[in-house]
Order: structure tokens, then C-alpha cells, then sequence
């Protein structure tokens, strides 16, 4: 059934009735709750639900996208109630069903708050998610991505029915500039300014594109809102391409995303069905339509002149940008290219206006940002925040801080390889494009690696640069030299035999990246090594100069020892996999320093503050 | 017509034509090694970098490579910054270390002032910098046989897979505008060797002196609309030719 403007509010109003007060027991099936076995347990609770004599009038079983919070999968919600079930195995299922007949909530499945003990019973009383303002999340984990019919209730495709029957596409590029809305994807890019130029700039045909490159380590919001909510990607770019006068739109996926591609491909088929996608939109005279490209595993080409190069078939090496993409790009013609958050964001705009969405965030950054909050915090996970929310705010109050009660927090590494370390002193920084870049760092796509005092920075800052040696081009001499005797200076620095002098190498190198690179890979390849050096300096030194690495992580600058606390408990004897530890129960253990090969774990397990970390010569 | 500035000097040129163009119209020396004037400018060796500003940036300035920089009214430009002069000699420290047996590179450091590098060298007999020259040139006006192959510091020019190339014509295109003399080929008789194929030289008809490849003939015979025969006079008989042909036009 195709959907005209006159049809698709009627359509609209029945999809949402449908779905208000709807009984539902929903089954995280995002990759992660997946990898968990979410399809078992979303099949076994079928089952169950069918021998209880439940069809799908009396509760829906919905698989939905990702709920963010994946070491908590598989994650089972029940609705309208909003129960939420966590790590549910397929032995569950019987019980989730039974409680869902009595029409309780089965306890010992419910979330159990760290603090006070007390089971939650509902979704939006858990912390994680009641300190969140999910707006480019809105559908993920509420909607089955694999049904257009569920989007749309939830209202996907609203604006683009409003902007089709009551706008013109000067009024779109008008709500989009005046919402000030930033480019979710690094660089903070006006997107109206972006916009604006492309629709003014000769050449035809024009193109929109969708980066779903996220190439950023431990990086996934991208994928989950493409996983979960395709529907919103593509309406943000059809309303894209109505604003410049597109008719043609690609989205870029990496090579990783098999589940993405695939829900993609579907939302693609269903809106296409649907007359929402393809040649005269609602019935209008407006055409546009999708293609995906699929990456081939560079990190590079999430880079965007490189993406265009890999869409038209060529190597993915990045060019120069000084004619812009909105003049010549994607085969020399007027391009927009945004993130896929990017793109989510604009459907919001355009329904609730862009005076609503400027409301939130700081002065310069409007809105929210999903961020992947991992590393060293009690609850890694998607974490969506208003701009200008702190960075204490997000990682202690919503992620739960720093697990392990003798570690401290150490620093925060916001905008992956791009992006720089912040110590605990800036954790009162606003979260916004401006003030991370003020200190060195950036908002990057939203990658947040929490670090604790068992993270050694320098350590850090050589993990990081080893990852771009790896993914540089190679096209341009700053970055594919410079950048290999700069992992050869760290190296040498983690591994005991660093001179004070590499310091001053180091800058010198990050200099000529900075200056001398042709594209954002390599000009910004320098963020984690400068800024660890400008906020942890000390441990550099400590590291050359004492040959002591205090973070107990460079194995050439470390020696465990076991000191007087010891009760002789036996626990890192246990742990040991060199088993180097001796020592009879209740007695003081010993570490044999010729077998010990510096891994931590005793460090790790010990209650009692016995193990101790010294430089490399004791 | 727009007028810019160049180290102080106005100077006239078209909306959009390339820095370095300009720059060496009016006689301002900027050094390159991955610029060809046969070919699209690529931006790889960061050699020809080079600062500009303009009257509204409020002294904010920025770098960019003259090769690819379009120009445009008002703009200042100035070749020999501080910043610019460290920049290139960063790269050429860079360049050393990867080949420290090239004697273009060695020649230009010492221009720069480079007399100690610092960093560690890599191997002696590494020559290619990989400026991207012979590959543009072969893929944008000879046959495409050549491309830059895998990324980042194992980055190589190479034929696909490393394979013997059927579409390479041996016509030493890469070799020849190689500024480090990085591509080895072979020449023996009526042998020639280039990224591990051997092209057999059709003697030629006059003299029996190596000419070229047939596969090359071939090549230009279809652009040129001349026969593939009219390939096989070596150069000398072909100027003797030339010579004999004005000899017998009655002045």
C-alpha cells in the first residue's frame, strides 16, 4: 500500500492507537544481547507464550533494536509497565511468562540497584536511564526495526509528511540553521551552513550521504541507532535531500555491520513499499532514494573525502579539502555528507521546530549527544545527555563511577584516536563541541574510555597511536612516517630505555602531524599523545627517568611485591597463571620475581592492600 | 582576473589556478617532489606547503600545499614563513629516515639546514618516497598497470597483487618520471625487464637498434591512428630520415 499526503496522517493515528497501551514483552535483539543469546530467549519465550494460550491480540513479542546497556543482556522489557529483565537466559522464559500471567514482575530478573540493594522495577526508575535524554535513541529498543509499522506509530515519518504538505525546502534549510544543529560525527560542523551551501551550489545530480564508517575503538552509537531505528536515519535524509534538491542518497556502513546493513536494507524495502521512499514521495513530486555502500574495513574512510572515494570504487586515501564537498564532491558533484546522529536529529527538528530543539544544550552546541561511555566504569553503555551535561555527571552519577572500591578514576579519553586524555580536574567540564577542544581534546563521534589508576598513560597514549600507524593511508608523508617513529619514541619510552630528550622528539613530531597532514586522521593524530603529556607529564618522566611505571602495566618498569599485609589467604596464588606465588594458608606469600611476568592479577583480587607496585629494580 | 599576494609581491592570475602555477610564473621558488605537471596535483609530499591568510581571517592564518590550493582575490600567501621553512624540514627529516640512500633527498635536507638527523634510519636500499607520481602517470595516461597498494607504512607502488601485469606495455613511463630513480628496470639487447615482466624490443627496420615494445606500439598505433610499423625506425634512423626528407625539399 502506497501512502499519499492526504493517507498518511489517517495511517498514522491507527499505527499509534495500535501501539498506545499495547501489552508487549519486548526481546533486546541488537548485536550484543544477540551474541547472548537475545534470539533464544525471544524464541523460548514465544514458545511458553503459546502454551499459555497467549496469541499475539492478547501480548505482542517484539524484537527491538539495542537498549544500550549491553552487559546487562540479554535485556527483556514487559509494556506498557515498563518491567525491565536483564541477563535473561532461555531458562527464564517459563517464569517471565508465568509472572506475566499473574501479572507480576518476576523478582530475582529485575535490576538490583548497587547502593541500596533494592530490586527496581521499571525501566524508567533505574539511574542509567532516568539521568539520559534519549532523542536521537528515541526508537532504539522500542520499536522492531524490522517493522515499518511500529516505527511509524512512534512517529517516523511525521515530519517528513509535514514538511512534504506544509513546507518548502528553503523553510527545511531554515528549521535546520536555526537550530543551530551541530554534525554528530567529529567535527561539529554546522549542518544548515552545510546544507545551505550544497543547495545553492551548480551541478546535478546532488548527493546526500550517511557515514555509518564509525571506525572509533569501543565506539558504537552509530550502529545501534542504524541497528535500531533505520527508519530514523532515513527519514533525516530524505528530509535532507528535499532541503538541497537530492534525489539520489547512499549510506556508508562499515564492513562490521551485518545486522545494520540488514535492517537497513529492510527499512529501505518496507519505505519503498510504502511510498515514503523511491519516485514521488507520499505522492508528491518529490523522488529520492538510498542505496547502501558497504566499507571495507579502513578506518580511513570514515574520513569523508575517503568515503567518497570508496563509494565512486577508487582507493579510500583522502584528498584535499579546500574545494568543499558541497561544491564537488561524491563524483565532483554537490554533496552532503552527515553522521547518521546527525541525520536522526532532523526529524525531531523538523516535527517539534527548531526553537525546541535550540532549548537544550549550552550556548554553541544544541541538543544532545549519545556518547559509548566503556572502560573503567561500573556501567559501560550507551549514554545520551543534553549538551553541556558534565563529564562527573556522565561517568559517576549515570555510569555508576569506577568499579573496584581501591581505584581511583585516572582520565577520560572522549573522541577516540582523535581525541585527547582529560584528568580528574577537568571533570567538571561541560560536554560540548567547543570546551573539549578548548583543553585538547574533542567530542569526536562520542567515544568515552574511562581510565583508572591501574591505566598507565603512557601506555595509553602508544595504544592509540599504534591504532593509527595501522589505519594511516599512507598517502601523505606527516602521517605515515611521522607517526611510525612516533609509536617507535613510545615504544622505547614503555619499554625502559627512553631518554628525556624523546620528549622534545615527541613534540617536534606531533608539530609536523599537526601542521603537515592532509586530512583530519592525521592532523589529529597527535590530541592523544599531547595531551597526556600536557596533563600526565609526571608519569613520562617517572617512566624514563625512575624507570617505574606506577600503573603496574609496562612490564620492563614494574615489579610486584607482597608486603606485610598479607594474610595469607591464598586468593593470587590461585589467579597467578605462572603460578609464581608460593606460600602456606596464613602465612605471608612470595612473589618469585624470575617467573613473574608482570599481568597484575594478584594485584587485581587482593582484599587486603598486600601487593604492592615497584619500579623495575624493586 | 584576481589579484592576490606572494611574498609581499601583488600578482595577478585566474579565479581557482593553483598556487604553485602562479607562484612559479612569477618566478617564487617553491619546492615539490610529488608535484608532475603531466598530471593532477595529489598533495601527498607536503613539501610545497606554504602560509596563507587574507585581510578579513583577523591574523588567523593557516597552512595548506601550494600544489592544490585554488587562489582567490585578495589572498596573501607567503612561501618562506617560519612555520612553512619547519614544516618542510620536519618532512625532509621524515624523508631521510625512510630513504636514507637518496641523494635528491640528501641534497635538498642540506638546503634546509638538516645536518644532523635524528631520527631512526630505515633501510639503505629504499629509494621510493612515495610520491605517487609514476602511478598517477601510468593510471592517467598510459594503461593503469601500477597503483598504490596496501595502507599506512606498508604502503607500496605495486602492480595488482604483485602479479606480472598483462596490461603493462613496458613503456618505462614510471620509471622515467620517478624524481628518486625508484623503479628498477632492466635492459639487455632486445630485452626489457620492468615490474617482473620481460618485453621483447622489435629491432629496428633499418638498423636492427632496439626500438620498443610491441604491446606498446600497439598502444599508441590506437591512439594515434598511425601503423603499428611506423613504430619500428629507432630514433636515430628517424632523425636520418627527417634529415634526408628536408635534404630533398627544393628550397
Amino acid at each position: 500500500m502506497k501512502l499519499t499526503l492526504d493517507t498518511f496522517h489517517k495511517f498514522q493515528k491507527e499505527q499509534a492507537a495500535r501501539l498506545e497501551g499495547r501489552k508487549a514483552i519486548t526481546v533486546c535483539c541488537g548485536t550484543s544481547c544477540r551474541a547472548k543469546g537475545g534470539l533464544d530467549v525471544a524464541s523460548a519465550i514465544q514458545t511458553k507464550l503459546k502454551d499459555a494460550g497467549l496469541d499475539e491480540n492478547a501480548v505482542e513479542l517484539t524484537q527491538t533494536g539495542c537498549h544500550g546497556w549491553c552487559e546487562m543482556g540479554p535485556i527483556v522489557t514487559v509494556e506498557p509497565e515498563g518491567t525491565f529483565y536483564q541477563q535473561v537466559k532461555v531458562e527464564d522464559a517459563d517464569a517471565i511468562v508465568a509472572s506475566y500471567t499473574k501479572g507480576n514482575a518476576e523478582e530475582k530478573l529485575l535490576y538490583r540497584d548497587p547502593t541500596t540493594r533494592q530490586r527496581v522495577a521499571s525501566y524508567h526508575a533505574i539511574p542509567f536511564y532516568a539521568g539520559q535524554t534519549r532523542w536521537a535513541l528515541r526508537n532504539v529498543g522500542r520499536v522492531d526495526p524490522a517493522n515499518i509499522n511500529d516505527s511509524i506509530a512512534r512517529g517516523s515519518y511525521v515530519a517528513l509528511n509535514r514538511a512534504l504538505t506544509s513546507m518548502t525546502p528553503e523553510g527545511v534549510l531554515n528549521e535546520v540553521a536555526e537550530a543551530k544543529l551541530r554534525g554528530r560525527g567529529g567535527g561539529g560542523f554546522d549542518a544548515g551552513r552545510k546544507w545551505r551551501s550544497a543547495a545553492k551550489a551548480p551541478g546535478f545530480p546532488k548527493y546526500i550521504i550517511c557515514n555509518g564508517d564509525e571506525g572509533d575503538p569501543g565506539a558504537f552509537m552509530d550502529r545501534t541507532i542504524m541497528e535500531g531505528d533505520p527508519h530514523g536515519v532515513l527519514e533525516g535524509m530524505i528530509l535532507a535531500a528535499f532541503a538541497v534538491g537530492s534525489n539520489q542518497g547512499y549510506i556508508y556502513v562499515r564492513q562490521e555491520y551485518p545486522l545494520a546493513v540488514e535492517h537497513l536494507r529492510q527499512a529501505i524495502k518496507d519505505a519503498h513499499a510504502m511510498g515514503l521512499l523511491g519516485d514521488n514521495i507520499l505522492g508528491t513530486e518529490f523522488s529520492f532514494d538510498v542505496r547502501i555502500a558497504r566499507g571495507g574495513g579502513a578506518f580511513v574512510c570514515g574520513e569523508s573525502s575517503a568515503l567518497m572515494r570508496s563509494i565512486e570504487g577508487k582507493v579510500g586515501e583522502p584528498r584535499a579539502k579546500y574545494v568543499h564537498a558541497t561544491d564537488k564532491g561524491l563524483n565532483d558533484k554537490p554533496t552532503v555528507l552527515n553522521n547518521v546522529e546527525t541525520y536522526v536529529n532532523v526529524p525531531l527538528i523538523v516535527e517539534k521546530g527548531s526553537q525546541w530543539f535550540a532549548n537544550t544544550g549550552t550556548d554553541k552546541s544544541k541538543g544532545t549527544k549519545a556518547f559509548s561511555v566503556v572502560g573503567k566504569v561500573l556501567h559501560s553503555g550507551l549514554i545520551e545527555v543534553p549538551m553541556g551535561t558534565t563529564l562527573r555527571e556522565l561517568i559517576f552519577d549515570i555510569a555508576g563511577g569506577i568499579p573496584g572500591k581501591n581505584r581511583q578514576f585516572k582520565a577520560v579519553q572522549t573522541g577516540g584516536p582523535s581525541g585527547g586524555c582529560l584528568p580528574e580536574k577537568m571533570l567538571d567540564l561541560p560536554v560540548d563541541f567547543d570546551s573539549l577542544a578548548d583543553n585538547g581534546s574533542m567530542m569526536g563521534s562520542g567515544g568515552l574510555i574511562v581510565m583508572d589508576d591501574r591505566n598507565c598513560i603512557v601506555d595509553v597514549a602508544r595504544y592509540f597511536v599504534h591504532f593509527l600507524v595501522e589505519e594511516s593511508c599512507g598517502k601523505c608523508v606527516p602521517c605515515r612516517e611521522g607517526l611510525r617513529h612516533l609509536l617507535d619514541v613510545l615504544e622505547r619510552i614503555t619499554q625502559g630505555k627512553g631518554k628525556m630528550s624523546d620528549l622534545d622528539t615527541i613534540e617536534r613530531l606531533c608539530d609536523v602531524l599537526e601542521n603537515g597532514s592532509l586530512c583530519a586522521l592525521g592532523k589529529s593524530a597527535a590530541n592523544p599523545v599531547r595531551s597526556t603529556l600536557r596533563y600526565f607529564r609526571k608519569e613520562y618522566e617517572e617512566h624514563i627517568n625512575e624507570h617505574f611505571c606506577k600503573a603496574g602495566v609496562c612490564p620492563a618498569l614494574c615489579t610486584y611485591k607482597i608486603n606485610d599485609q598479607c594474610t595469607g589467604c591464598t586468593l593470587c596464588a590461585k589467579v597467578c597463571p605462572t603460578h609464581c606465588i608460593s606460600g602456606s594458608r596464613k602465612e605471608k606469600h612470595v612473589i618469585d620475581q624470575a617467573k613473574c611476568i608482570q599481568c597484575g592479577s594478584c594485584f587485581d583480587v587482593c582484599n587486603f592492600n598486600a601487593i604492592d607496585i615497584l619500579g623495575s629494580n624493586g | 582576473m584576481i589579484e592576490l599576494t606572494i611574498d609581499g609581491k601583488r600578482v595577478q592570475a585566474r579565479k581557482g589556478e593553483h598556487l604553485l602555477a602562479i607562484a612559479r610564473r612569477e618566478g617564487v621558488e617553491i619546492p615539490t617532489l610529488c608535484h608532475h605537471e603531466a598530471v593532477e596535483p595529489s598533495g601527498a609530499c607536503r613539501m610545497c606547503m606554504v602560509e596563507v591568510t587574507r585581510p578579513d581571517w583577523e591574523g588567523w592564518s593557516k597552512l595548506v600545499t601550494a600544489c592544490n590550493f585554488p587562489a582567490e582575490e585578495d589572498l596573501i600567501v607567503r612561501t618562506r614563513t617560519d612555520k612553512v621553512m619547519q614544516t618542510r624540514k620536519e618532512i625532509l627529516e621524515l624523508l631521510i629516515a625512510r630513504t636514507p640512500g637518496s641523494q635528491l633527498i640528501a641534497e635538498m635536507a642540506r638546503e634546509y639546514g638538516l645536518d644532523h638527523p635524528t631520527l631512526t634510519v630505515g633501510e639503505l636500499s629504499e629509494k621510493c618516497i612515495l610520491c605517487d607520481i609514476c602511478t598517477r602517470v601510468c593510471q592517467n595516461l598510459v594503461t593503469g598497470a601500477i597503483s598504490r597498494i596496501n595502507r599506512g607504512v606498508e604502503k607500496e607502488v605495486n602492480t595488482p597483487f604483485a602479479e606480472v601485469s598483462d596490461v603493462c606495455i613496458g613503456c618505462l613511463a614510471c620509471a622515467k618520471s620517478c624524481p628518486t630513480d625508484a623503479i628498477e628496470f632492466k635492459q639487455v639487447g632486445l630485452e626489457r625487464t620492468i615490474w617482473g615482466r620481460t618485453f621483447d624490443l622489435v629491432p629496428c627496420t633499418q638498423c636492427g637498434a632496439p626500438t620498443l615494445p610491441k604491446e606498446q606500439a600497439e598502444w599508441l598505433s590506437e591512439r594515434t591512428g598511425m601503423k603499428v610499423e611506423e613504430y619500428f625506425v629507432c630514433v636515430k634512423c628517424k632523425a636520418a630520415q627527417t634529415a634526408r626528407t628536408y635534404e630533398n625539399i627544393a628550397w
